[in-house]
Formats: structure tokens, sequence, C-alpha cells
């Protein structure tokens, strides 16, 4: 990291990444999500979690601009998701197993396509920097479609770091992937948080790794956030003996946690 | 408008085209039977036909005209298409792409592919059949301009159109030229038509183009404030075009199509 990187990183940290006021999403009949307010601070990584169909994705596709909200308000470092879609958004990706990158073009062309699209500054090195950094260097003239599925995860997480986003958002990031290299995944997200002083949003169900990467989770349950805190205390604030248990109590009987 | 993003588009269709012969041949392979399958239906024309008219300016040179529109329509729907089957919309408008910027990404794509076909079909009309198009003097510059601007706006509203009702509906793009074909007046005069189609016809700028082309064949005086008219039209079409695909995005974006566009429907 340049001395100019460090000073900028020194100077995000402890600054609010995403806020997300009162945000609520209907479909017809159906309160997708409902009065959502959190914050990602820069340098933190929150886990939002919740069962399925409790709101996450609705969520995270708000964030990133592909849903509108019915009400409510997105700040990206301070920037209005309404006024200023493009500029909050050059400091925005993501990765989400449910959007792999095109099949048909290769490791390297994706990643040049996304640059440009992300105006990264000196591309091409940036790409050969996460190529070596996601162990992607044997795959850089490989077509996507042709990788495995945990060779996908890690090109679409080479996308999502292309831009030194302050902000990341990160749904499911490990599922396809064995522990091993989940772990691996992990610690190079770690590293680069650290780094880049980013905030990350990361949804998961497994609750090993909400512990091991979380600084603070949110608990999603019928588009509202029932719970918040520090995932190595909340389970015991809420008498249960892991985070797991905790999720399983959240999404069977919700009410009981409520207020 | 960043000029990175434009070109982020048009160098996704190129990879596409360098990495695949059958999205390369299509390009020139069909335009390229057309003219000769034309010329030579021109060609027999002439040698049967009682009166002193030249078919292969005619007709021939109609068909290259309407060939080049087509190809400029389907070069901005084949580079959406590309999003389409590739499963690609949540990440490309995630990222700070504006809509402009996209639609103008699809049209560089689309006159790069056209300009292909187009010099295949001049080519082959010059030197197999003699079409001469120095006939048509400089005004073949505006005929292909208004042609290219009409491609351009209706291959905009075809991608409205399957963003709005999803991927199955690509289906109802194919059939659109030959749909326009006839109140376009391609093979014949306007003034052929019924009355009612006539009203449309003069609501489409190629419809212009084909009578002046058919003016300068007979010799006569090409009404210029008609061609300017039809220059104008067709940025009109391209303003309303472009009004349709923003709406039909916004639509998409409430709707949450966008995040779930294999789903097609939400509603």
């Amino acid at each position: 990291m340049t001395f100019k990187e460090n000073i900028r990183s020194e100077e995000k940290s402890g600054s609010s990444a995403l806020g997300v006021s009162k945000l609520c999403k209907q479909y017809r009949n159906v309160m997708a999500v409902n009065d959502v307010s959190f914050e990602v601070r820069s340098n933190e990584i929150v886990g939002l979690l919740g069962p399925n169909g409790a709101g996450k994705t609705t969520t995270i596709s708000m964030i990133l601009g592909v849903l509108e909200p019915t009400s409510g308000s997105i700040r990206i470092e301070g920037l209005d998701m309404v006024a200023h879609r493009s500029r909050a958004l050059e400091r925005t990706n993501f990765a989400a197993v449910y959007a792999p990158l095109p099949g048909n073009l290769t490791v390297y062309q994706n990643l040049r396509v996304f640059g440009l699209l992300y105006d990264v500054k000196d591309l091409a090195a940036r790409i050969e920097r996460l190529l070596r950094q996601f162990d992607l260097v044997a795959f850089r003239n490989t077509k996507c479609g042709a990788l495995s599925s945990g060779e996908q995860t890690r090109v679409g997480l080479a996308k999502a770091m292309l831009n030194r986003p302050s902000l990341l958002l990160l749904d499911e990031p490990t599922a396809s992937l064995d522990p091993s290299s989940a772990r691996d995944i992990r610690a190079k997200i770690k590293a680069f948080v650290a780094e880049d002083s980013c905030g990350v949003l990361w949804t998961s169900h497994n609750m090993f790794e909400v512990g091991e990467v979380c600084d603070r989770v949110l608990f999603l349950s019928h588009g509202k956030i029932l719970l918040e805190g520090d995932p190595k205390r909340l389970p015991q604030e809420y008498g249960k003996e892991t985070l797991e248990e905790l999720f399983i109590a959240v999404a069977r009987e919700p009410l009981t946690l409520e207020g | 408008m960043r000029f990175n993003r434009l070109y982020a588009i048009v160098l996704r269709q190129a990879y596409l085209m360098r990495g695949s012969f059958a999205r390369v041949l299509p390009l020139f392979v069909w335009v390229a039977i057309d003219m000769v399958l034309w010329g030579f239906i021109t060609k027999y024309l002439n040698t049967v036909a009682a009166s002193s008219l030249n078919f292969v300016p005619v007709f021939l040179g109609a068909v290259l005209l309407w060939d080049f529109f087509i190809r400029v329509m389907q070069g901005v729907t084949m580079s959406f298409f590309e999003d389409v089957w590739s499963r690609n919309f949540l990440n490309i408008f995630a990222t700070p792409l504006s809509i402009s910027e996209y639609v103008g990404g699809l049209v560089l794509s689309s006159i790069a592919t056209s300009s292909i076909g187009l010099v295949v079909m001049l080519g082959l009309t010059m030197v197999v059949f003699d079409l001469s198009f120095f006939s048509y003097g400089l005004l073949l510059i505006p005929f292909l301009l208004v042609l290219f601007l009409f491609g351009i706006s209706l291959g905009i509203v075809a991608a409205g159109m399957v963003l709005r009702l999803g991927p199955a509906s690509e289906w109802f793009v194919w059939p659109i030229p030959a749909i326009i074909s006839p109140f376009a007046g391609v093979f014949y005069p306007i003034a052929t038509l019924p009355h009612w189609m006539q009203y449309f016809s003069h609501l489409l700028p190629p419809a212009y183009v084909f009578e002046a082309m058919r003016s300068i064949l007979a010799g006569q005086p090409v009404a210029v404030s008609l061609l300017l008219w039809s220059i104008g039209l067709a940025f009109l079409h391209i303003l309303i075009a472009y009004a349709f695909f923003a709406r039909m995005y916004r639509h998409a974006v409430r709707t949450g199509l966008i995040a779930r566009y294999s789903a097609e429907s939400l509603s």
C-alpha cells in the first residue's frame, strides 16, 4: 500500500460505508422488507442473517440499485443512492452465488470488462494482482463457464474487489467452497477489509463462519431486524448456547424474540 | 457519460465475436445469400419483362438498403441478448453503468457489426451484379443515415420489450422488419397501398428513403425537404425508443425483474 493509500485508509476507518434508513419493500400485499435501518462502518464486517425468504437478498438488491425501495433511503459513503446512483455504485461491489459472471467469457475478459465498467485505474496491474491473490493465474484464459463452482466463486470475488470498494456486499460468498478453500477465502476477504478499510455486509447460513468473520450481526425475519449485536455475545444474551441455536430460534419462533 | 463504460460494452461483444464462429458468420452470410438470390431474380426479370425498367437497381438496391436496416436493428438486439442469455443483468446493472451508457454501448456494437454486413453487400452487388451505388450520388449518405437511425430505434424498442416481457419474448423481435416492410414501401411506391396503410407509411422514415431511391432511378427530382423530414422523424423515433427503454428499465427495477430476470414475470 502506498503512503497516499495508507492515509486514505486511515481517514476512512470508522466512517460510515453504508447507511440504511427505514427501508421498506412491498410487493402487492407482501412486505418483503419492513422498516429496516442499520449502518455498516468502514473496516467492519456485518453479518446479515436470517432464514430463507427473510428479506436478505431483497435488502442487498436495493443497496445495489437493482431494486427500487418502496420507501426509505440508502447512503453509500454518504451518497444517496437515488440522487447519486452512479457515484455510489463506483464505491460498491458484490459477489453472490446466484450471479455468476458470463460463462462465455474467459476469466481475464470478464475482469477486463467489469474493470472498465467500474472505471478502475491501472486496470491491467489490478487484474494481475487479483489473479494472483485468488489463485486464478492458471485460469486466466479459461472460459468462466468451464470452471468448477469453487473457481467461479473465486472469480466472482476477484471481480468484487476490482474497484477496491468502500462497501462490499457478499451474499453467501463461501457457499460452494470446500472447508479449506472457504477458510482461505475468508482470510483473503478479511485481509482486504483491513487493507482497504472496506465495510462488508455478509450473508451466510454458516454460523461458524459468521462467528469467525463478523464484528456484528443483524438477524432478519419476515423483513424485520429482530436482533443486533456481537456474534460472540448475542447467543448468551438470549439464553442460547450457540449462534446456530439462536438462528434456529429466530427462524422458528421470531415472535418470542421480538421487542 | 464515461468512454470506458461504452468501450466495455463494445469490448464484451468483440470478445464474444472473436471466440465464436457462430456469431461472426451471420454478420455477412444471410445478407450475402440475399444479394445473390435477388441479384439473379432481378437479372432474370430484366430478360423477360417487356418494360425498359432496369430491375437490378430497383429491387436489388432496395433489398440491400433494407438488409442494412435489419443488420443495424439486430446489431443492437443481439448485443442486448448476450446479457439475457448469460443472465448478466444483475452483474451489469449493479455497476455504475447508466442506462444511456448501456444503450450507447449497444449502438456502438451495432455500428461495428452492421458495417461488416454493409461492406459485404456493397462488394457483392457491385462486383457480381454491376449495381453502381454512384447512381444515387451523395443521397446514399442520407439514405443510409435514415435507415441506420431507424434500425437503432427499433433495436432499442425490441430490447425494451424483451426486458419487460422476459427472455421468451425474444421471438417477437425477429419478425418486426417483416411486419414493417409492407408499410415502408421497400419494393413499390407508397401510392400502391390502401389509404389506411399509407397513414402508417408516413410515420416510417424508411418509406421516404425508398420513395427517393425510386425517384432517382426514374430520373425524377428528389424532394429534399421530405428527406430532411425523414431524418428528423428518425431522430424522433430514437428519442421515443430511448424513453421507452428507460421506462421498461425503471419498471424492471421497481418490480424486481432485474434482480430475478429468469423468473420472467413477478406480477
